[in-house]
Formats: structure tokens, C-alpha cells, sequence
């Protein structure tokens, strides 16, 4: 099975992304910005980092990298793709998703261990948690506060994709506390904590994040059989 | 600027108008160097060679005032093989396993953080990463060493938020995890804050690079940000004399920084050594081009054609020694191999970085720059980079010092019963020293690159530098202004010991120095004085521990007007686990443990951190230091980890062993039950006596322990057991404190001083603004 996980200049959890999809019995496969090329890859992740420097907007400009042309299409056609942090404000960008990530409440950079609850195992990248279960990641991010209009927040809710919540404190002013929130199909899922940083006992704040890599893993199984 | 009116000051000219006069005292230079530079050159220096020998010759690049001094840390190094490089180069690199060499290095960003503090702060941590860059290695953790005025002054709540976005906003989106430090608030650094930034690179040995320009014949290359007026005079204005009012008039001679930019940066020079497409290579930091391009021809000993106006400009009107003295950032010089020019053109523009040839490699000795082909430089490049002038300046014992140890803090009013120590243990714990710096360290990234270990508030950080083998460094930065402002030579060797400790308590066997030594003016005898005894105290405990010093970095001129900074040498200590789960966590996490103190306690409160919180009281002797029994508690935590003895272990420094209990029980959110040796409760809580630790054996492997101390010879107390996830702290006979109260007292501080209102209130269920 062949993970792609896509360098944007900036980006800096990318290293990291393909460590996890290696942890999890796959086969990281770089992808780069400027290549429209998605390498016959089974799924891919869009890593957390600075895509651009994030001026302008975050992941406002690669959304027009020409990676992210065969991306949306293989997307929109069922390709299980996981955004972490700078990859879900991409995701949000290229309205692969709904709502945006705006700057934190609070105003600052936050870096702290978070516990998530997982609302939904029916995506390709949660099927590995069960529902309820709480989880501990990390988070680390200036502009991680999920916002939309009450209509798309009402409709993700009763459409199931909200895929995970802040079940401790909110830490950044998320509506409705959420962290992490999928596609109609469930393949597209973006999420603001960092399960990749949770995927090592030795260096990661648990190892609740492996799910998320080995889950997309038994989903394509799944889909293959 | 004398040249107006009169365009290009060339060399041709400089030789026709001999007698004109020229700015060299507004630029730094005293008349005796202007002379000598008349003398090397046999004619005026034009004006772009004047304002290089000025940057050149400052302070700041040059070492005038100190390299007398720092010779000691050479001349009395222990003999270690592990060394790569040393002293003089960009960083020091220290061979970790066969194939894998470790660099580290610290350098201040002292005065454009107080100018300019976001930037100040940002640029500091850009350029001490360039200097790990420039050894070969990839940049992977960062360690700031932060000193501010009075926690409640208003000039505190500018500059240190600043400071501290400063470094997160650049060293988070750089990629690089910041995993330690220090905050230390003192009334000294009101007008001049200290920001050093230590960084640690990893690379295969053979990565290893050098500056030399060698090569007659090979491409003078220059790497990343186009020039601008930025930073001009930073290091011969900013940094190499004493602040005054019109300091904050120079906001122009702060640097700005653009992280984006080095991370780019960072991946074509690593590509670029990969390939083995570099022959020489210098970061571009303080002093800009002027010092990498002398620098890197001296070191080769050969010359350099330089046409400068291939430049890339952001301002196109800039003059040359303008272009010569810019210190924009994130830029860096190679030597290329002509046949390799190609290559190294499609790397960096894969990486979308701008790679510039601005000219060539020679034998004739002689650093020759035009400027649309006149020729506006032509010197010895070695006359820049290594003969500047080197003063043996005045010292003299500071006037106040016999009363200023004789004033000892060991006499002053103490807590007279269990609800006193109560009181105090609340009180310190939340004074700014001493209290919870989440809100600071949760602004750094501490996750990214996926290899730390360990991070802030640990003992030390710790980086995995290999994944398959384990291999992990641990590093500590610490400093103590009060010890050193009372005895210079004893308070550098408590900030080495210090930082020895917290890198032995973390798990890992200490290897090797870097050093930031902020002090105030050297034209000022007594801090002089401070100054040569702190290297000798530096010099002397390396030799005695064993660890060489590899590189540093000297910052003078911290005093606003007349008043010098507390001398505040910063040490930094680098040690190695051979596997990654060696490391020692310093928050107990087992009820059930048996807690041991290690060392021994004596009457020390001068200096410590009681006698400021409670009294404001600085005066006395600091604690004795004994770099032979931290050795020796060293290898007793060495050799019980290794046998599976210990579950934890935290080093006891400022604010002695109250404070040391109370963030092992924090840590993790365990109660204690301690019963405190027979004498005085309140020495044995608040003393600050060195080389001791606090440490807890799981039960059952008490007397396994105790014999090892005693085989070790280092004294052991038997103090109490761990209490169940969320039992109080409790000193029997004397005070109990519930962690929720302890946490409260401890956590609220920082918020309180610095956190800003909230912009929108948390849980915002209600439509953001159509126009968000």
C-alpha cells in the first residue's frame, strides 16, 4: 500500500507524515508541490507546516499548486486523503471542505497536548477508533480555530462529520469544539491536531494517533476486497 | 557621508586624495586603528574599506577586547578525540557515533530585541541556525536562554511578549523544535534584555564542511535573500557599545526576518552537500558579506574578484559599502566548482532560491571588489578577518566588593513555623522566576521533526539524532547572574555545573561546552575584571569535568548608561544517550516510590532566589561548587539508570528543594510525603547548595541504591514516598499543600503579567462577521 505524503515549500511535518504511514505498515511516497503527479498512490497526506510560508492566507496559495490539480480530482473521485493542520486549512482553501481555520481566540501560537473525542469512525482515516473513544495529540498551531456559518456547522453535525472534538478545554475558540471534520463521502478528512506527533511513545504525546494511518490502511484493504 | 557630490570613492581616488578626512570615529574606529588600516593599505581606505575594517574590527566580530582571555578555553581543554571542530569555526562539532557528528552553538541577539523585539528575537534564532547550516549539519532543536527586567515593569510586558513570538514565529515555522531554555526576570536587564539562542544540527561526518574559499579559479556563489539597507551597522553600532537614549533611533539597524526564506534555504544547502557540490561554504550573519567573503579567503589564504554590483538588491539605489555592510538575512555564501555551477543553479531554483556567481577565486592574496568595474576594494583579506587589534584592557576588582560579601543573606528574617514555610512555599513558587512558563513554551513548536525526546520544563531537551540506533543528545542552557554578579569566577562554574547536572539527571553522559558570555562594557574595569574571572572559572571547571568548550559567543556593551548588566555567563551543556530510552523523566510517576536527595545541603541562601523573592536581598558569597562531587552524582545516576534503579530525577538549583519537590509532584500531578533531615526545615527547603538532585527509586530497589551512592560516594538522604495521583505535598511536621493549591499558586503568574485580553470569547457558537 503506497501513502503519498505531498512537500509544499514550507511544509514541515512532512517527514514526520511519512514516518506514520511507515509506523503503520505502509510505504510513504513524496510528492512535490510543482508535479502534477500523484505517483499511483493509494492515499494521501497533506502534512502540517508553513505551505508558502502561509503568507497571503494559510494554504491560500497551495491550494494552486499544480499537485493539488490531480489531487482534487482523485479526491472528489473517492482517493482517501488526511490534511494535518497546514493541510486541512489547504483542504479548507481548495473547498475540499467546508469552513475555514482563522487566528486562535487567544491570539497566540499554542502547542499543547490535546484530548480529542472521536465522533466518527465512518471515515477512511477513523475507522480504527470507536466512537466516544478519547484520545490524546498534540496540537501546535497559530490559526487552528474552525469556523463556518451556522447552516454548514448544523449540516456537518447532522450529516456525521464531525470527526473529532476538543473534549478538554477548547483551545483555540473552534466552533462548537471541533477539531476535525470529513468530507460527504468520508475519504476527505482534515483534522487540526497532529496524530502524526502521536505515533512513538518515545517522542510523541501517546500513540493514539497510529489509528489514523493504520485505519485508511484496512479501509483500502477493505475497498480492494 | 564625505563622499556626496563626489560619486564613487574608488581606489584610484582614494590614492590621488590622501589627506581627505573620513568618518572612522562615527563608525567605531579609534584614531591608532584608523592609522594602522593606513598603514596596511600604504594609502586612505576608500569608503566601502572603511565601513569593512569598522564591522571587521568591532567588538563584535573581532574579539578585541576578550581573545586574550578566551585562549584559556584552548590552552587548558581536556584532550578529546571526539572533537571535529573547535574554537574558530562556525560551531563546534563533536564526533557521537562513526558516522554521526552532532554541532551546537549559542549566540546573543541581546540589543535589537530590546529595539526591535519580535525581529530582534526572530533574526537571532535565523542566524545561529545559519551557523549550524554552515557546518554541514541539518538544523534540528532549538534552546533560548531569555533574560528580562522586573517581571511587573511595563517595559517587560513589550518586550518579552515580543521576544518570545518573536522566536516562535520564525523558529516554528523554520521547522525547528524548541526544547529548552530559561526566563529569568531581574531588575538588571530592565534597558537590556538578553535573548541567546542555542541551536543543535546532526550530520553524517562526512558532511562536515569548511569556509576556506580554496581553489583559484572556483565560483564565488551567493545563496537566498536578495540585499537591502537592513541591519546596516548592526554589529559595529548595535552591538559594540552602550545603549543609549538614541538606541531606539535605530530601529533601521535591526534585521528583518523571513523564515519561509531559510527553511528553503536550509534544504538546497543540505541538497548541496549531499551532492558534494560545495567546496567552501559561510553563513551570512553579523557584518553580512564583508565578514563571509573575508572570512572564507583568509581561511583558504587565497584572494577574491568580486563585481558586486551582481548583487541581487531589494533597493537598487544602494552604494557599495552599503551592499558590503547589509545585514539581511537569509544568505549564504558557497565556493562552486566551475563544472558544478550548473548544478548547484538547478538545486537552489528548485527550491525556488536565488543562487547569484558575484565572482571568482584567486592566488594573488587579495580581496579585490568592483562596483561596475571600478575598483572600490583591494586588501588583504587576512588583515579583516584575523589581525584585528587585540587589547588587553585594564581590570579591576569592582569597589563594592568586600561589602557586597559581607551583606549575606544567611542572617536575614526566615519563617518561623510550619505556616510560614507554607506561606513561602506558595510565594516562591509563584514568583516570576520560579512559576509555570507554559505561556511561554506553549508558543514553540516542541513536536516538529519528530524526534524530541524531551522538552521544557524537562531537565534537559533531548533529540533522537538516529532513529534506527536510538542515538539521542540531551542538552541544558543555564546561567545564574546573581552567583556571577557576586563572584564571577564561582558563578560560572555554578552555571557549567548546572547545566553538567541537568543534562546527568536527564540520563545522558555530558560531552561537550558552548558559552554565551553576556557581560556589560569591557571599556569598564571592574566588568572586565567579572569578565576575565568568569573565563577562568569556565576554563578551569571544563578541564576539571572533563568537557572541552567547542565555540561561543562574547556580548558586551549590556549596560544602559553606567549600569552593566549582572555578568551572566550562559552555559550550555551537550550529552549523549546511546538510546533514546535512557532518559530520565524529573516528574515522579509511581506511587509508591521512595524519594532520595543526593548531595549534601549546607547553609547557602546568598544569592538564592528566597533571599530576592522575600527580601530583595542580593549580597554574600554564592553556594561552594564542587565540580569533582558533580562528577560524582553524575556517574551515580549514570550507573543506577543503567541497573533500572531510578524512575525519575530533577536537579535541584534556584530555589533549592521546595521548589525541586514541587515540580516533580506538578509534573505529573503526584502528591509526596516528605520528612526533611534533622536540623533547620527551612535551609534544608531554600538552600541552594550545588550538586544535589532529588530523585525516586521504585520500591524494593532502595538499598540497591543506597549502596550504589555509598560505592559512589555521594551522600544520600532517605526524604519519603511518592503519594497517589493527586495527594497533596506534605512535609511532615511541618506543612501540607494540596497540588490543586500548589498548581494554582504556581500556573497563575505568567497569564496574569503577560497574557493579553482575549480578542473573542472561547466556545464562540455565534456567525463570525460576513467580512471575516
Amino acid at each position: 500500500m503506497k501513502v503519498g505524503v505531498v512537500t509544499f515549500p514550507g511544509s514541515l511535518d512532512d517527514g514526520d507524515a511519512a514516518r506514520a504511514v511507515r509506523l503503520a505498515g505502509a510505504e510513504p511516497v513524496r510528492l512535490w508541490h510543482a508535479e502534477p503527479d500523484l505517483r499511483g498512490v493509494d492515499a494521501v497526506v497533506l502534512p502540517g507546516g508553513f505551505s508558502y510560508g502561509d503568507y497571503l492566507r494559510c494554504g491560500a496559495i497551495a491550494r494552486f499548486a499544480p499537485v493539488m490539480e490531480p489531487l482534487a480530482d482523485a479526491a472528489e473521485a473517492g482517493l482517501p486523503v488526511l490534511g494535518i493542520c497546514n493541510g486541512f486549512q489547504v483542504l479548507c482553501e481548495a473547498h475540499l471542505l467546508p469552513g475555514a481555520l482563522t487566528r486562535n481566540a487567544h491570539l497566540h501560537f499554542r502547542n499543547r497536548d490535546v484530548r480529542l473525542r472521536i465522533e466518527s469512525n465512518h471515515t477512511a482515516w477513523t475507522t480504527g477508533y470507536d466512537v466516544d473513544q478519547e484520545i490524546v495529540v498534540p496540537l501546535k498551531s497559530g490559526e487552528g480555530r474552525y469556523v463556518a456559518d451556522q447552516a454548514t456547522l448544523d449540516e456537518l453535525e447532522a450529516t456525521g462529520r464531525v470527526v473529532a472534538r476538543y473534549a478538554g478545554p477548547n483551545p483555540n475558540g473552534s466552533m462548537r469544539d471541533i477539531a476535525a471534520i470529513s468530507n460527504a463521502a468520508g475519504n476527505v478528512v482534515g483534522i487540526m491536531p497532529h496524530p502524526e506527533h502521536a505515533v512513538e511513545a518515545l517522542t510523541g504525546a501517546s500513540t493514539d494517533g497510529l489509528s489514523f494511518f493504520t485505519s485508511v490502511l484496512k479501509h483500502l484493504a477493505g475497498a480492494a476486497a | 557621508m564625505t563622499t556626496i557630490g563626489i560619486g564613487l570613492d574608488t581606489v584610484e581616488r582614494a590614492q590621488s586624495t590622501p589627506e581627505e578626512l573620513q568618518p572612522y570615529e562615527e563608525l567605531g574606529l579609534r584614531a591608532e586603528e584608523y592609522e594602522r588600516i593606513r598603514e596596511i593599505l600604504g594609502r586612505r581606505p576608500t569608503e566601502s574599506e572603511l565601513a569593512m575594517y569598522s564591522i571587521m574590527w568591532s567588538e563584535h566580530c573581532s574579539y578585541k577586547s576578550s581573545k586574550v582571555h578566551l585562549r584559556q578555553f584552548s590552552e587548558k581543554a581536556p584532550p578529546s578525540d571526539a572533537l571535529l571542530a573547535g574554537i574558530g569555526e562556525n560551531a563546534g562539532v563533536v564526533k557521537v557515533a562513526d558516522d554521526l557528528a552532532v554541532t551546537f552553538k549559542i549566540e546573543s541577539h541581546n540589543h535589537p530585541s530590546y529595539v526591535e523585539p519580535y525581529q530582534g528575537a526572530a533574526t537571532g534564532v535565523g542566524g545561529i541556525v545559519r551557523d549550524i547550516l554552515a557546518m554541514g549539519a541539518r538544523p534540528v532543536a532549538v534552546l533560548d536562554p531569555l533574560r528580562f527586567g522586573a517581571a511587573h515593569d511595563p517595559d517587560t510586558a513589550r518586550v518579552l511578549p515580543g521576544v518570545v513570538s518573536g522566536i516562535g514565529g520564525y523558529g516554528n515555522r523554520l521547522g525547528l523544535p524548541t526544547i529548552g531554555g530559561e526566563i529569568v526576570f531581574d531588575p538588571s536587564y530592565q534597558g537590556n534584555p538578553l535573548v541567546n539562542a542555542l541551536c543543535v544540527g546532526v550530520m553524517p561526518v562526512r558532511r562536515l564542511q569548511r569556509k576556506a574559499a580554496s581553489g583559484p579559479g572556483n565560483i564565488v556563489v551567493l545563496l537566498g535573500a536578495k540585499t537591502g539597507r537592513d541591519g546596516i551597522g548592526g554589529v559595529s553600532v548595535l552591538a559594540s557599545s552602550a545603549f543609549s537614549r538614541e538606541s531606539e533611533q535605530r530601529r533601521p539597524a535591526v534585521q528583518v526576518g523571513d523564515p519561509f526564506l531559510e527553511k528553503l534555504l536550509i534544504e538546497t544547502c543540505l541538497e548541496l552537500y549531499e551532492a558534494d557540490l560545495v567546496v567552501g561554504v559561510q553563513d551570512l550573519g553579523g557584518a553580512g558579506l564583508t565578514c563571509a567573503l573575508s572570512e572564507t579567503a583568509a581561511d583558504a589564504g587565497t584572494g577574491m574578484d568580486v563585481r558586486l554590483e551582481k548583487v541581487p538588491l531589494r533597493e537598487p539605489s544602494m552604494a557599495p559599502h552599503e551592499v558590503l555592510a547589509s545585514e539581511s538575512q537569509e544568505r549564504m555564501l558557497l565556493i562552486v566548482a566551475p563544472e558544478h555551477l550548473d548544478a548547484v543553479k538547478q538545486t537552489a531554483d528548485r527550491w525556488g532560491v536565488t543562487a547569484t556567481s558575484i565572482g571568482v577565486v584567486t592566488d594573488t592574496g587579495r580581496l579585490k571588489i568592483t562596483w561596475y568595474g571600478e575598483t572600490v576594494v583591494d586588501l588583504p583579506p587576512a588583515s579583516l578577518a584575523d589581525d584585528g587589534p587585540v587589547y588587553a584592557r585594564p581590570m579591576r576588582e569592582p569597589g563594592d566588593r568586600v561589602l557586597l560579601h559581607a551583606d549575606r543573606a544567611e542572617t536575614l528574617p526566615r519563617p518561623v513555623d510550619g505556616d510560614a514555610l507554607r506561606e513561602t512555599v506558595l510565594r516562591m513558587v509563584a514568583s516570576p522566576n520560579l512559576c509555570d512558563k507554559s505561556w511561554v513554551t506553549e508558543q514553540y513548536d516542541r513536536y516538529v521533526l519528530g524526534n524530541t525526546v524531551a522538552a521544557q520544563p524537562e531537565n534537559a531537551g533531548i533529540i533522537r539524532v538516529d532513529e534506527e540506533t536510538g542515538l539521542s543528545v540531551a542538552v541544558s542552557v543555564d546561567g545564574n547572574g546573581r552567583y556571577t554578579r557576586l563572584d564571577p569566577y564561582t558563578g560560572a562554574q555554578l552555571a557549567l555545573a548546572e547545566a553538567y547536572r541537568n543534562v546527568a539527571v536527564a540520563g545522558a553522559t555530558p560531552l561537550a561546552v558552548t558559552n554565551c558570555l553576556n557581560f556589560g562594557s569591557p571599556e569598564d574595569p571592574a566588568v572586565m575584571w567579572q569578565f576575565a574571572e568568569a573565563v577562568r572559572g569556565l576554563a578551569d571547571g571544563c578541564a576539571t569535568l572533563g568537557i572541552p568548550v567547542t565555540g561561543g559567543n562574547v556580548s558586551f556593551y549590556n549596560s544602559t548608561g553606567a549600569a552593566a548588566i549582572n555578568p551572566t555567563p550562559i552555559v550550555g551543556v551537550l550529552g549523549v544517550l546511546e538510546h533514546a530510552e535512557q532518559r530520565i523523566p524529573m516528574g515522579f510517576a509511581e506511587a509508591g516510590d521512595i524519594i532520595f536527595l543526593l548531595g549534601e545541603t549546607r547553609e547557602e541562601l546568598s544569592g538564592s532566589e528566597w533571599a530576592w523573592v522575600t527580601h530583595g536581598h542580593l549580597g554574600g558569597l554564592p553556594p561552594k561548587v564542587d565540580l569533582l562531587a558533580e562528577r560524582r552524582l553524575s556517574d551515580v545516576i549514570r550507573a543506577a539508570n543503567q541497573l533500572g534503579l531510578l524512575r525519575t530525577a530533577h536537579d535541584l538549583s534556584d530555589g533549592g528543594l521546595a521548589q525541586a519537590l514541587a515540580e516533580a509532584c506538578l509534573r505529573n500531578g503526584y502528591g509526596a510525603t516528605v520528612q526533611l533531615p534533622s536540623g533547620s526545615a527551612f535551609v534544608h527547603l531554600f538552600s541552594e547548595s550545588a550538586g544535589r538532585a532529588v530523585v525516586s527509586v521504585p520500591l524494593g530497589l532502595e538499598k540497591a541504591f543506597t549502596n550504589l551512592c555509598e560505592e559512589h560516594e555521594v551522600p544520600w538522604q532517605g526524604l519519603g514516598v511518592v503519594g497517589n495521583a493527586g495527594a497533596p505535598l506534605e512535609v511532615a511536621g511541618e506543612f501540607t499543600i494540596p497540588l490543586a493549591e500548589l498548581r494554582q499558586a504556581w500556573e497563575a503568574t505568567m497569564p496574569a503579567l503577560f497574557a493579553t485580553p482575549l480578542a473573542q470569547p472561547l466556545d464562540d457558537d455565534t456567525e463570525p462577521p460576513a467580512a471575516a
